[in-house]
């Protein structure tokens, strides 16, 4: 049996434990105190030691005991949870990951390494607690070899015993294992049957054995019941060896059965998960194409072909569904390393600082969750350096001398949006106009909303923080944030207010591969509208639509305005139809606005396999990728937000060409 | 028919070693990853042996015992409770709950088996 196979799992699980221990003793730190996160910290800490010495990891057992005896103190209220003590437990978690890590390359750490934080730890136990770690648990099979003895052993269990479930046969089976054995069974105490307890302790034994074990080795039999019951064990006769007989081979040697391990988890190469995708994918574009075709044959002539098409896309939007799952991680992941972050920046820089974190149990795909690490560290430190004011400046704007950066993560519309957000002075627009017009990216600032105006920072190189520190200079390194989320399929954007604070959001797509999608015509094209932007569709009456000035055309939505987008007339389209009410309207949510979209007609539903245009030709705006369709040809994905964007942008031309 | 086990523990660890040794051993192995669970599980079957971490989150290890030895298809079965060297009070407490015996950790596969067999018979 090789325990090595255990080790991979025992340091996966140490990592998770260590991140739960330092998110608890943050949240300890940051005010939220209580009794059950000791606990969980202890337990986290003894868990790990408990594993480790499976392992001979002696290093991590030796540590984690001195830290987990001091945990124990703490929760136990024998010692006062101080800003000093948090700090040692703070900085004591840190030392114990670092010999986890170390034990997991097998790197042997100088017996200094931890001298430090065990020294620190230490002033916090008194003498009772300070048990040394006990050795190496003695094998009762290292007999003392060479001398025969004769024990008489007096052995009367206690109804507690019975109690306990154990059994007496089985000890005294145990007991012969260690050599020869006469025993006799006193019944004197045993009442009549009516009168009998089941568990009652009623019988008593006395035993005669010769064996060449120490008595430490008869003691050990009886182990689990010496509370439990009467023993005397004496030794009568002592025969030197010579013609010593040998111990009788145990007879607890198991059948070992070639069993299949159980395994709940294992590790898969991502690429042969990505090439499940993409065959699943292939599948997806296969069934549409089959059930296509299909469909031109008569349904009564082959009943069982439709039949069998149906169950085919019941059981690939199934196989889709688990394939994609393997690939979905929470987002708890990239939250992980949050807590410690604002803790470190906010000790750098002296502020106080209040994290809340939400939604962490949201779902996305892997890819997703690990580019996400970066982008999320600078808009965090970002955030707590130049967003957060300090405590004087925040006292005397009349807010909470301690500032608050909340993240949360949540799905919407088919996509996860997370946020970033402060409470502090908000971004300066003036001198972002400034900066902006200095460096020629911007011809006239007063043409453009604040909001415009704040977007910019994402441009490469922008930066305005008047003294550069250590943690970050805002604007540097912002359109790497953009880059990166870009990279992933997603979009960034800032709302600001000035002294109540700056917003990030980020919105990413949920999968990388597939989605819902509406086919929608104009004119002679089908394009694609994912499902889950689009919330209704109807035909307007001619009264609905209304142009107003510099606005351009409106729909009234049961008596809410909302823009009227032209398909035909965003991408240069040829339609069928020229007026929405001949046509149809989408009515399309996107992360910042709610807009209706004029079509000739809906096709159909369909999933589809998502084709990127920026790796196979260039990006487009308004379309965010490709597809093949089931007869075979390529139709482009529209995008909402950008749609949205381009139709604003066209507008804006057209009222200055005016 | 193999005897059959149940293994409480919040270790993932722990549960895949436990029930990796006892399978090899020819036991039938069921887990449960903490007290609460433990005691749903143990509720809903029929079990020879009880193995069970001390602490766990939910429910700890104790008061599992507790409530199984309140069951009355629990009065007998042996319940082993995994504790290291330096617990002399669990292991006294979970005695007193009721508990068997102990393994104590950390132990390699034969020292599970031998102690799994040394309550069970």
């Amino acid at each position: 049996m090789d325990m090595q196979s255990f080790r991979k799992t025992y340091f996966e699980e140490c990592h998770e434990r260590l991140q739960e221990i330092e998110t608890l003793l943050l949240s300890l730190e940051s005010g939220d105190y209580q009794d059950e996160h000791l606990h969980a910290i202890f337990r986290a800490v003894h868990s790990i030691k408990g594993g480790a010495g499976a392992f001979g990891c002696d290093h991590i057992v030796s540590f984690a005991h001195i830290f987990e005896t001091v945990l124990d103190s703490v929760r136990d209220h024998r010692l006062a949870l101080d800003p000093e003590l948090m700090e040692v437990l703070v900085t004591s978690s840190d030392v114990l990951a670092a010999i986890v890590g170390a034990a997991e390359q097998d790197q042997i750490l100088a017996e200094t390494f931890d001298a430090k934080a065990k020294a620190d730890l230490s002033q916090y136990m008194d003498g009772a607690e300070h048990a040394p770690l006990p050795a190496a648990h003695a094998s009762s099979s290292d007999a003392k070899k060479g001398t025969s003895r004769t024990y008489t052993i007096v052995f009367k269990p206690h109804s507690r015993l019975y109690e306990k479930a154990n059994e007496p046969l089985l000890l005294l089976r145990e007991l012969g294992g260690l050599g020869e054995m006469i025993l006799s069974v006193n019944v004197d105490a045993l009442p009549d049957l009516s009168a009998m307890d089941a568990v009652g302790g009623y019988l008593s034994w006395t035993i005669t054995l010769t064996t060449t074990h120490h008595k430490d080795a008869i003691t050990e039999v009886f182990e689990f019941v010496l509370d439990d019951c009467d023993l005397t064990i004496t030794e009568t006769d002592r025969t030197v060896a010579g013609e010593m007989k040998p111990t009788p081979p145990s007879d607890a040697s198991p059948a070992i059965e070639t069993g299949e391990a159980k395994v709940s988890s294992i590790r898969v190469d991502l690429d042969k998960i990505d090439r499940l995708v993409n065959m699943v994918g292939e599948l997806v574009i296969t069934h549409a194409m089959l059930s296509q075709q299909a469909e031109k044959l008569a349904r009564d002539g082959y009943p069982h072909l439709a039949r069998g098409i149906e169950e085919l896309s019941t059981h690939t939007r199934e196989l889709q569904d688990h394939v994609m799952a393997i690939r979905a991680q929470p987002v708890r992941m990239a939250f992980a390393r949050i807590p410690r972050l604002v803790r470190d920046v906010s000790k750098d820089v002296s502020k106080q600082i209040k994290l809340i974190m939400t939604g962490e149990e949201t779902e996305v795909d892997k890819t997703v969750i690990e580019n996400l690490a970066d982008p999320l560290t600078h808009l965090i430190r970002n955030a707590i350096d130049h967003g957060i004011e300090d405590a004087e400046t925040r006292k005397a704007a009349g807010k909470n001398p301690e500032g608050t950066i909340s993240v949360s993560a949540g799905h919407r519309s088919g996509r996860i949006l997370i946020e970033i957000r402060d409470d502090g002075a908000g971004l300066n627009t003036k001198k972002i106009a400034e900066k902006a017009k200095e460096r020629g990216l911007i011809e006239n600032p007063d043409l453009m909303s604040p909001d415009e105006l704040h977007q910019l920072i994402f441009n490469p190189g922008f930066s305005t923080a008047e003294q550069i520190s250590n943690i970050s200079g805002r604007g540097v390194g912002m359109d790497v944030v953009k880059r990166n989320i870009q990279s992933i399929g997603g979009k960034v954007y800032v709302k600001s207010e000035a002294g109540v604070g700056a917003r990030f959001v980020l919105s990413l797509p949920l999968t990388l591969a597939v989605m819902d999608g509406m086919i929608v015509r104009v004119g002679s094209q089908k394009l694609i509208l994912p499902i889950s932007n689009i919330l209704e569709s109807l035909r307007p009456r001619r009264q609905d639509i209304s142009t107003i000035t510099e606005g351009g055309e409106v729909l009234d939505l049961r008596d809410h305005y909302i823009p009227l987008l032209r398909l035909n007339r965003l991408f240069n389209i040829p339609a069928r139809y020229d007026e929405p009410w001949q046509g149809l309207v989408l009515i399309v949510e996107s992360e910042q606005t709610t807009f209706a979209l004029f079509v000739d007609e809906l096709v159909g539903k369909q999933q589809v396999v998502i084709k990127s245009l920026e790796e196979n030709y260039d990006p487009v705006e308004g379309i965010s990728s490709a597809t093949i369709l089931g007869d075979g040809s390529v139709a482009l994905i529209l995008d909402p937000a950008s749609l949205y964007d381009l139709h604003t942008k066209q507008g804006d031309s057209l009222a200055f060409a005016a | 028919m193999s005897k059959t086990v149940l293994a409480v523990d919040d270790s993932k660890t722990m549960r895949d070693m436990v029930s990796f040794a006892l399978t090899e051993a020819g036991f039938s192995v069921t887990t449960a990853d903490d007290g609460a669970h433990g005691l749903k599980v143990a509720q809903e079957g029929t079990f020879d042996v009880i193995i069970t971490d001390i602490n766990m989150p939910n429910m700890d290890g104790i008061t599992l015992i507790g409530h199984l030895r309140g069951l009355s298809q629990y009065q007998s079965t042996p319940i082993l409770i995994l504790t290291t060297e330096s617990e002399q009070g669990k292991r006294d407490q979970g005695k007193n709950a009721g508990a068997t015996g102990w393994i104590v950790k950390p132990f390699n596969p034969e020292k599970l088996i031998q102690v799994v067999n040394k309550v069970a018979a």
